[in-house]
């Protein structure tokens, strides 16, 4: 039986409990990765962290989150009142939503009924997940605009833009996904993913894929839509006390739905690392769920890491790399790919697959070359005439005509 | 929705149920985003809409055709809309005078053509054709049979749609384009080197410098004791914000003091 079915055979209240299940460890794992996200980044700024409530400071996200409710709600005299209280409420339903299609384990048994850990499982379940992150960004949308004032304002246009060219580059790079698992559903490529993890057969694809969960979750270098240092706080400025709390809980919950949904794709989901398959029995199948954290806590990391390396980038630089950059590249992979599956599916001779790689690679090299000098002469256009002397003292560099040396 | 409103006796109860709470949602959601004041409200009324939509599909067992509505519509087409309508601003409501002469009429009559098309396109389809089943429609699976139409029988109507979408883009974008050459930090950091005088390059002297006050409105002090203009912000000046830089001046202290 394949989880679908078994999934199908779930008695009501069994998808109840599993609901339930999936909810607490979102919770948890958000108060666990704020608390988490703070040690490490104060560790990469040789600092301590928060240290103070319980071991190692592990209940101060507990602290501040009592805190946070405590505070007064505020809601501006400008603000558009029905749409400023949805705002929140959006963010926060619909970043839970998308984990009702990850597949957290094989088959296990809870209170006496075979079944796997997950939800649902849908024939379009990767895409159920798209359409759900494409819900949340109404939250962050709304809430800028409803604030009534300019920098929330800024802040949701921003995010509408920025989540718009992202999703392109995200739903694009999960194209090569669908080709090679030839199905949807995310039980489906986790099964398709038991020989060979994506992430190496589709390299490029899980490349852009993490680019763009990073640009589309608004976290640094890509948190265009709260930076601090020009726009106070984003879209979240005017919101205070529960209200922003929901905005703090949907921006980690969708960290973790994201990483979630590149286990799922591209790292063999809830499987075991490659030589440890045995542990996979373990528990009675409930220790796949610790490999599947372990991974979705490694991405994770990857964003603290992200944040506390990279700074921010300017917003023009960001929109030019979404359309320009990423979203050629994966449209080009993606013919690459097609082209492959194709060919090995006529079961075409083993040399002609080699000679279409290598005459790829080769193309890609001679264009990176072409870019490479058309972007070092485009450097100096637009420069005034280099080759009159100035007026003021300049040092004098020993045998390099000046023009040609600015020239190049 | 018309198909759905002909077979709902024959549903299970759970879709009558989910119809029967769903469809005035949507149909209250339609007549307000008509009727409502600001646009932000009437798109999200609309985006509303279009959810239970999505929902009724899925409901109807058209999986990929209620995700990808969210996906596309709710998700990428009304999300521009609201991108525009937010440049609009939270207190401004739609202004509702006529600008275009006639434009009542002529909207009456392409509303009632486009109604009568709907209604004709439908009628021809619920009456020529016969309704095959869910069951035999989704043999190979719902994604598989509609990819199989999509790309055999209507691929002609599919490619021709697409082109004249991307026409429509391309003639947004030349439209919007201008052909501004725009200078880059870097270009505009060595142009001030290259300008044939270094009194900028630096920047701007901050306001108040050598002065007695170094508030925003005080000019900075040349080396000669005289005030320096770029110091001050051109808003203020432009506001007469700035006080008189005579008292500030190093000469005249000094003259004082001998």
């Amino acid at each position: 039986m394949n989880a679908a079915a078994l999934i199908g055979n779930d008695p009501g209240w069994l998808i109840a409990v599993k609901g339930l299940i999936v909810f607490v460890l979102c919770v948890v794992l958000t108060l666990m990765s704020v608390w988490g996200e703070r040690r490490i980044v104060a560790r990469m700024q040789m600092r301590l962290g928060p240290n103070r409530v319980g071991p190692f400071g592990l209940l101060q996200s507990l602290a501040d989150g009592v805190k946070l409710a405590l505070k007064e709600d505020l809601i501006p005299k400008a603000a558009d009142r029905i749409v400023f209280v949805i705002a929140p409420v959006i963010s926060a339903t619909t970043c839970f939503m998308a984990f009702a299609v990850m597949p957290l384990t094989g088959k296990v048994t809870l209170f006496g009924h075979k079944t796997v850990m997950q939800l649902t499982d849908l024939p379009v379940g990767v895409l159920y997940v798209l359409a759900i992150a494409s819900v949340g960004v109404y939250g962050i949308v709304l809430a800028g605009w409803s604030s009534g004032s300019t920098y929330p304002l800024l802040g949701g246009l921003r995010s509408s833009a920025q989540v718009i060219s992202y999703e392109v580059a995200m739903g694009l790079s999960l194209v090569a996904v669908f080709i090679y698992s030839g199905s949807m559903s995310t039980s489906d490529i986790v099964a398709a993913q038991h020989k060979w993890w994506y992430a190496v057969v589709l390299f490029p694809s899980f490349v852009i894929y993490a680019i763009s969960m990073v640009g589309e979750t608004n976290r640094a270098p890509f948190d265009l839509a709260e930076a601090e240092g020009e726009l106070v706080g984003g879209f979240h400025t005017e919101y205070s006390s529960l209200k922003f709390a929901l905005f703090f809980l949907a921006e980690y919950v969708n960290i973790v739905a994201v990483s979630s949904l590149a286990t799922t794709l591209f790292l063999g989901g809830y499987h075991a690392l490659p030589g440890l398959g045995f542990t996979e029995n373990w528990l009675g199948g409930w220790f796949c769920m610790v490999w599947f954290f372990a991974k979705v806590i490694g991405f994770f990391y990857l964003f603290v890491w992200l944040r506390g390396t990279l700074p921010r980038m300017r917003y023009d630089q960001f929109m030019k790399f979404g359309w320009k950059v990423l979203i050629p590249t994966s449209l080009l992979w993606i013919l690459v790919v097609a082209t492959l599956r194709v060919m090995s599916a006529r079961g075409e001779p083993r040399a002609l697959i080699a000679a279409f790689t290598f005459g790829i690679v080769m193309l890609i090299m001679a264009g990176l070359s072409l870019y490479e000098r058309a972007s070092r002469t485009a450097q100096f256009d637009g420069l005034p005439d280099s080759s009159v002397e100035p007026s003021f003292p300049v040092p004098h560099v020993s045998g390099i005509n000046r023009v040609e040396s600015n020239n190049g | 929705m018309f198909n759905m409103s002909l077979h709902v006796g024959s549903t299970h109860t759970p879709e009558a149920v989910l119809f029967w709470v769903l469809a005035p949602m949507a149909v209250l959601a339609a007549l307000g985003m008509l009727l409502v004041k600001k646009a932000v409200h009437s798109a999200l009324l609309l985006a509303w809409v279009m959810i239970t939509l999505a929902i009724f599909y899925i409901a109807e067992d058209a999986l990929f055709l209620g995700i990808v509505q969210v996906v596309v519509y709710t998700g990428a087409v009304m999300m521009l809309f609201l991108f525009i309508l937010m440049l609009v601003g939270v207190d401004s409501s739609d202004s509702l005078v006529e600008n275009i002469k006639g434009q009542r009429p002529a909207s009456i009559l392409a509303a009632l053509g486009f109604g009568g098309l709907l209604i004709s396109l439908i009628g021809r389809a619920v009456s020529s054709t016969d309704a095959v089943g869910l069951t035999t429609a989704n043999v190979d699976g719902n994604v598989q049979g509609i990819a199989q139409l999509l790309f055999t029988q209507y691929v002609w109507a599919f490619e021709v749609i697409s082109a004249l979408l991307i026409v429509a883009a391309l003639g947004a974008m030349v439209l919007a384009h201008s052909e501004r050459k725009h200078l880059s930090q870097r270009q505009l950091s060595v142009n001030r080197f290259r300008q044939g005088s270094l009194a900028d390059t630096a920047g701007l002297p901050a306001s108040g410098v050598y002065a007695r006050h170094n508030a925003v409105d005080v000019p900075a002090l040349l080396p000669d004791g005289s005030a320096a203009p770029t110091s001050i912000s051109a808003t203020l000046e432009a506001r007469g914000d700035i006080i008189a830089t005579a008292p500030f001046e190093l000469v005249a202290q000094e003259e004082e003091e001998n």
